[in-house]
């Protein structure tokens, strides 16, 4: 009988929760107009969350910072809302998509999944509720084309654009191009949507240069990877490209220490080289190369400004030390290229109103960063000028190579992705999905 | 005294054997249904239908399946998710390369190609059981994830292992809106469960029964043992099929391999644990909990007041569960399916209990 009664006060409690939650969930208070909610789609648990939380605590500190210091954009308060994916878990990131994308007085303002995957279920959604999706270097790589990819912003960076940066590196430090006929490079991928992005490519350009190419996926997340570096020795091969994420990194770098691949001849996508995959193993890492989105680690303007008027007043999202390492100076420009489409966009359907998804996407497709703004916004040793247009949903495809002298990170030269290769690849991968899925192509564009 | 039988009485033996025999039982569920039918579509919002209910739905169809295997067979399966996938990735590939076909024959042949599927990788459960059969559904769990990812027919050839689907069209119906969208979820449900319930109380039901309590007694008495296992295995990955097809295409819309990994499995053996093993009804509970939990952990603590962190209620839900798991197999076996029992039992001598 105890036994029973007990069961019994605990249901009749879940169920007064449950009755309760159905209540508020109907009840959406009215929120005070001059507001512009984004919502953040975040991992801080699982085992991609070492390199997803600085990203997700950066985005956090500048919209705070923009609050701070400037009392939101013209006048416009931010406010923000986090909700927990797992990077890996689709129907996670779409329920977290659902729940957000009504909130706030105009609606969400757009979305930055911090996932390949999730954005592939996005990019169905987003142009049925008009939403933006922001894909800083990652995403579909065939949505730099605008033309048919109306909502997605893959900007400053995809993965065609990175692997054909790491083919000019490797061309450089061979002698040029002519040099890679016959060499061998393996690709040591995370067996995700991330992971297979730059495929296309890589088999392109090693139709074109005469490289062999040979492709080695890691299941996710990659903790066990000895058989997969037992493949690299026996394929010898000249360079390794890794593209991993999260914990997959540091156990490649630990698997190649091990068995003794050259880490000099490791190059990893912009992904895979920050601070949490390199600091496990330290001096074993020295040498590794990787790219970054324009610029590394280090403390520009835009960081001092944070530490000043976020992290000192101890409303600092995560750890000081974390302000100007690698990924949390991408989760910066994300969160820049995100609060500057808003002002774009106020400029053009009025200044001091919160922007809605529609009114963002013309923010985000109108975007011209010059010199002069990028410094102003404290950017301006961090990114290039550029600017977006109605095909060009990419902006600019500068990348960076840095390497690791085993305490740190040490800024090396820019390349540019070439463009006259990769663009008539994505207009005919973005053809081919708008045939398939009965997407007219844009005619309003005037570029 | 809301509850009472008295004066019905039952005249025939089908009367006698129906699945409702209390009157009071078929006006809630006649009720219950003409209010999920009509009802829920004008007062639900998009939201709680496209996050709530829909997944609800489907989660229920799966689990149902699992419970036939787990709670009826006793034949414990870690491998469901995988079984869902196969449906979902046959679904998919019909829809591609036959697209003539009608959705609902889609659906079946999936929930068929699952079921083969389910008998293959079940076979071992004529030898072995118990946690050695746990392990063999979890070796078929990992070798279906294997085979979607580096198999690229499943994909039909796609690059990046993410496949996504277009609206369903049935008879001209095109299903896009959540409305649509839980209405063919709804009814496909309905259909499910009266065809396991009366599976449950058939021959063949008996014989899962059976094998569940006590197999070498079964087989002394002349229930045959690769029958009863083998179709238990069969329906199972077929309700798993047909849960995954719809899970595919009517609530993610596009899926990658990760999406039937195994922590859907053991999210589905938490679901029938906590509804109640061998209970229809738990399956539905079990998945309205599961489908809930994250939800109250989201919104419980704003409305008292505590600032939890994004990484905390993740860490929350799965430390809930497991401990709820622990509770529910110590304390009632039979989980909130049995309370619901209970309560039954209780209302049917208020306000005189004796």
């Amino acid at each position: 009988m105890k036994r029973n009664t007990a069961m019994w006060i605990g249901w009749t409690a879940a169920l007064g929760c449950a009755a309760s939650l159905a209540v508020s969930a109907g009840a959406e208070d009215a929120k005070a107009a001059k507001e512009q909610f984004f919502p953040l789609l975040v991992y801080r648990t699982g085992p991609y969350a070492p390199n997803g939380t600085p990203w997700a605590n950066a985005k956090q500190d500048y919209l705070k910072l923009i609050n701070a210091r400037d009392g939101g954009v013209n006048g416009v308060k931010l406010t923000y809302e986090e909700c927990e994916t797992e990077y890996i878990k689709t129907d996670r990131g779409v329920e977290c998509y659902e729940r957000l994308k009504d909130k706030g007085p105009t609606g969400a303002t757009l979305f930055d999944p911090q996932s390949t995957g999730i954005t592939f279920a996005l990019t169905e959604r987003a142009p049925v509720d008009k939403i933006p999706l922001l894909t800083v270097g990652y995403g579909r790589a065939e949505a730099q084309d605008g033309m048919v990819f109306q909502w997605n912003f893959p900007l400053l960076g995809t993965y065609w654009t990175g692997a054909d940066i790491l083919v000019q590196y490797i061309a450089k430090r061979e002698g040029g191009p002519e040099h890679l006929k016959g060499k061998k490079f393996a690709l040591v991928y995370l067996d995700a949507p991330y992971g297979k992005e730059p495929i296309p490519l890589l088999e392109e350009r090693s139709r074109t240069l005469g490289f062999e190419l040979v492709k080695i996926p890691v299941t996710s997340p990659g903790i066990e990877q000895k058989a997969v570096w037992l493949q690299v020795r026996q394929q010898r091969p000249d360079y390794v490209l890794l593209w991993g994420w999260g914990v997959m990194n540091s156990t490649a770098l630990k698997e190649a220490q091990e068995t003794a691949f050259p880490r000099d001849h490791l190059l990893g996508i912009w992904w895979s080289g920050a601070e949490p995959d390199v600091k496990d193993v330290g001096e074993g890492a020295k040498g590794y190369t990787a790219l970054t989105i324009q610029y590394g680690a280090g403390v520009s303007k835009v960081q001092s400004d944070i530490l000043k008027y976020v992290h000192d007043k101890g409303q600092g999202t995560g750890p000081r030390e974390e302000v100007g390492t690698v990924l949390y100076n991408r989760g910066l420009i994300i969160a820049m290229l995100s609060v500057e489409a808003v002002r774009r966009a106020q400029e053009h359907f009025g200044k001091g109103k919160p922007m809605t998804g529609e009114q963002v996407r013309w923010g985000l497709e109108n975007l011209a960063l010059d010199q002069k703004k990028l410094d102003a916004l404290g950017f301006g040793e961090m990114l290039k000028p550029f600017a977006t247009s109605c095909s060009n949903h990419i902006g600019a495809s500068y990348a960076r190579i840095q390497t690791w002298d085993g305490t740190k990170w040490v800024a090396g030269d820019l390349y540019e992705a070439d463009q006259k290769l990769i663009t008539p690849m994505a207009d005919k991968t973005a053809e081919a999905y708008a045939a398939t899925k009965n997407i007219a192509i844009r005619t309003d564009c005037k570029s | 005294m809301l509850y009472r039988e008295n004066g019905q009485f039952k005249t025939s033996y089908d009367a006698d054997q129906q699945l409702l025999p209390i009157a009071q039982d078929r006006w809630f569920v006649i009720a219950l249904a003409a209010a999920s039918f009509v009802l829920v579509p004008l007062a639900a919002g998009d939201y709680a239908l496209r996050a709530l209910i829909i997944p609800f739905l489907i989660l229920t169809i799966a689990a149902i399946g699992l419970n036939i295997l787990v709670g009826y067979c006793g034949q414990i399966s870690l491998g469901s998710a995988g079984f869902m996938g196969v449906g979902a990735y046959v679904a998919y590939n019909l829809t591609v390369r036959v697209p003539q076909l009608n959705f609902l024959v889609t659906l079946v042949l999936s929930g068929g190609a699952a079921a083969f599927v389910g008998m293959v990788f079940g076979l071992p459960s004529l030898r072995i059981k118990g946690l050695y059969l746990a392990v063999a559904t979890l070796a078929a769990q990992f070798f279906l994830d294997w085979a979607f990812v580096r198999v690229p027919w499943f994909t039909a050839d796609s690059t990046s292992g993410s496949v996504s689907t277009n609206p369903i069209v049935l008879l001209g119906w095109s299903i896009e809106r959540p409305v649509d969208k839980y209405l063919l979820v709804l009814g496909l449900l309905c259909v499910l469960t009266l065809a396991a319930k009366n599976l449950t109380r058939s021959h063949i039901g008996r014989a899962w029964m059976a094998t569940r309590d006590m197999d070498v007694a079964a087989e002394v008495i002349g229930v045959r043992p690769v029958v009863a296992k083998l179709s238990a295995f069969a329906v199972s990955s077929f309700y798993a099929g047909v849960a995954g097809a719809l899970w595919g295409f009517v609530h993610l819309g596009s899926w990658e391999p990760a999406a039937f990994e195994v922590s859907m499995s053991l999210n589905l053996l938490f679901m029938i644990i906590i509804g109640g093993l061998g209970s229809m009804v738990g399956s539905y509970f079990g998945a309205a909990f599961f489908v809930i939990l994250p939800l109250l952990l989201n919104r419980v603590p704003e409305m008292i007041g505590i600032d939890v962190s994004t990484a905390m209620k993740s860490h929350m839900e799965a430390m809930i569960f497991g401990g709820l798991i622990v509770f529910f197999l110590a304390v009632e076996p039979h989980g909130l399916a049995r309370l619901w029992a209970i309560g039954k039992e209780k209302l049917r001598i208020w306000p005189f209990p004796h």
